[in-house]
């Protein structure tokens, strides 16, 4: 009798659990759309440029949160695939007259294929070990781009890039057409991160992420998925590079320089690691925190730090994180 | 010792001459071990025995620097820990290894996911996975956290993550298991369930458990190996073994004085 009860109200948890799951796809498809309508009349509402700039940054803090919330990674180096991606991009383009899309494409082909090297590198070792490993092989790449004028324009960067036609017939010299094709490009690039991590493949890596051995102890041969979702990530992180390049017209060693390695790991636990959409919201404050103090100076560099310990101190979980923990979802 | 007990059919898990060196000090010195398929096997000992050292061994989280490990009539001395467990080798932890950012049901899942293979399909939907919820259901509801699927590994009590291990252990259907410690930390009524849940999951599998629970060890086991400094003791059933004067000696630890 007295079991028949306990097994009722265990069977009515079940039931209000499962319809919390169901409510937490339904809360996260609304904030889907609200973002596409969002993204839709922004260009209308603020500067298009400073728009894409936060797109871009957006996207990288995306894919960088793909490797460190879901893969549990700390990369201390993803400098080195958004800023070489970028380089890429911009070199075809300006001299190769590729078009935006190829001259993209190609960029983050290069990206895919540095993170496959530097990831294979990498996964040996966990923690600290792997972060140092990370950050030494971005440096290389820095001390590559400056020692290689020829392809990367050394201290000057590839100017002038033309931002051409899409597909060879849309021109995107009108910022606000541009503006849709990165909204594009970045909105895509986050339906593509939110399925991998609600994939077959992104529940294998949140269990090598919460526990390697017992992952390991159950037959997956956690190396393996490591490097795909380390791959994954820089191949995202080189879709905003790229991306950038276009936008700016502009590739130049500030993108593969380590401060920009860190930059995103600021956009990412501001805007709070491990949630889906933290990135955004950390990507969004960090770019117009640059933009709108810029007439401060170096004092914008002390602001960050500023901000950057009162997030370590007071709120963890960052932005987003607080709030679905005020909302008892997961965002 | 039976002679060419390595290659006897009735033998799934045999050992030959076993040993780890770590600079100079061997933990685990010279141990040959045969685990009869389809028995419970307990590997036990006095502090300091290699009992740990000997299962990591087993399960290939440490590579020995001597000695052969042969499963099936297989060498496995060399293999790596994932591509054991494919082979139907399964181990749980002593401190309770599930997933704590995953609800019950997907921790089983993981598990159950095996099945399909590798899963580097990334760009497919996670609800190809639901077909399994039902098994994964069917696994929690036989170590009962049948009301618990939902909820966070995280958030189930100690006995209860326990139960989610071995649930998820048995979701892979091993031929053989490895329980480290399996009642370690748990209160009498857990050790009663677990030990019910040991027996009933040893009927048609082989067992090979570290134990420091005497009392489990004498009601569980078929055959147990006492370890002393590394090397085997006495072996026996656990009327043979507890009336040996060496185990006794070791463990109460007369002549060390």
């Amino acid at each position: 009798m007295a079991d028949g009860a306990v097994a009722a109200s265990d069977v009515g948890a079940t039931e209000f659990a499962l319809r919390e799951r169901r409510d937490t796809g339904a809360l996260h498809r609304a904030i889907f759309i609200g973002l596409a309508g969002l993204l839709l009349v922004a260009p209308f509402l603020a500067y298009p440029v400073f728009l894409m700039k936060v797109l871009c940054f957006a996207l990288f803090a995306l894919a960088f949160n793909l490797l460190l919330g879901y893969g549990g990674l700390l990369s201390f180096g993803h400098a080195a695939y958004f800023g070489m991606a970028s380089y890429v991009s911009a070199y075809t383009a300006k001299h190769w007259g590729m078009t935006p899309e190829l001259a993209i494409l190609l960029g983050v082909a290069v990206a895919a294929l540095l993170g496959t090297a530097f990831g294979a590198l990498a996964i040996r070792r966990q923690g600290i070990y792997f972060a140092m490993i990370t950050l030494a092989l971005a440096q290389m790449v820095y001390f590559f781009s400056l020692q290689t004028p020829r392809f990367t324009g050394g201290e000057d960067g590839i100017q002038a890039v033309p931002r051409g036609k899409l597909f060879g017939l849309l021109s995107l010299a009108d910022d606000r057409i541009l503006y849709y094709v990165v909204a594009a490009i970045f909105f895509g690039g986050l339906l593509l991160i939110y399925r991998i991590i609600h994939s077959p493949f992104g529940q294998v890596c949140k269990a090598i992420r919460d526990n390697e051995p017992r992952a390991i102890s159950l037959g997956y041969r956690a190396n393996q998925y490591k490097l795909a979702v380390f791959v994954l990530s820089a191949s995202l992180a080189g879709l905003a590079g790229a991306t950038k390049a276009i936008v700016f017209q502009l590739a130049s060693l500030t993108d593969v320089h380590w401060t920009m390695s860190g930059e995103v790991v600021l956009m990412t636990l501001v805007g709070g690691m491990g949630t889906v959409f933290g990135p955004i919201a950390g990507a969004l404050v960090i770019v117009a925190m640059q933009n709108y103090l810029a007439h401060l100076g170096a004092w914008v560099t002390i602001i960050q730090g500023v901000i950057f310990v009162v997030c370590v101190l007071v709120f963890r979980e960052g932005i987003v994180g607080v709030i679905a923990k005020r909302v008892k979802q997961p965002l | 010792m039976v002679a060419g007990g390595g290659s006897a059919p009735d033998v799934i898990l045999a050992t030959e001459g076993l040993a780890i060196e770590f600079k100079g000090f061997r933990a685990v010195d010279g141990v040959s071990l045969r685990v009869k398929r389809g028995t419970i096997h307990a590997l036990i000992g006095p502090n300091g025995a290699g009992k740990t050292t000997c299962f990591n061994l087993l399960t290939k989280f440490l590579t020995p620097t001597e000695g052969t490990i042969t499963y099936k009539g297989r060498d496995i001395t060399r293999m790596k820990p994932a591509d054991v467990a494919r082979l139907g080798l399964v181990r749980s932890f002593q401190i309770s290894a599930v997933f704590p950012h995953l609800t019950a049901c997907e921790n089983v899942r993981i598990a159950l996911q095996k099945k399909r293979g590798d899963s580097f399909d990334f760009w497919r939907s996670e609800r190809v996975l639901s077909a399994l919820d039902e098994e994964a259901l069917r696994l929690l509801d036989a170590v009962g956290l049948a009301g618990f699927a939902e909820l966070p590994a995280a958030e189930l009590s100690y006995g209860r993550k326990r139960a989610l291990e071995i649930a998820t252990t048995l979701a892979l259907d091993p031929e053989m298991l490895l329980l480290d410690e399996p009642m370690a930390g748990m209160g009498r009524e857990d050790v009663d369930r677990i030990a019910a849940l040991i027996r009933s999951v040893a009927k048609d599998r082989t067992i090979l458990m570290v134990e420091h629970n005497l009392s489990v060890v004498a009601s569980l086991s078929d055959f147990i190996t006492v370890l002393a400094r590394g090397k085997v003791l006495a072996e026996g059933d656990y009327a043979t073994v507890s009336k040996d004067p060496r185990v006794i000696e070791a463990y109460i630890g007369v002549g060390h004085g």
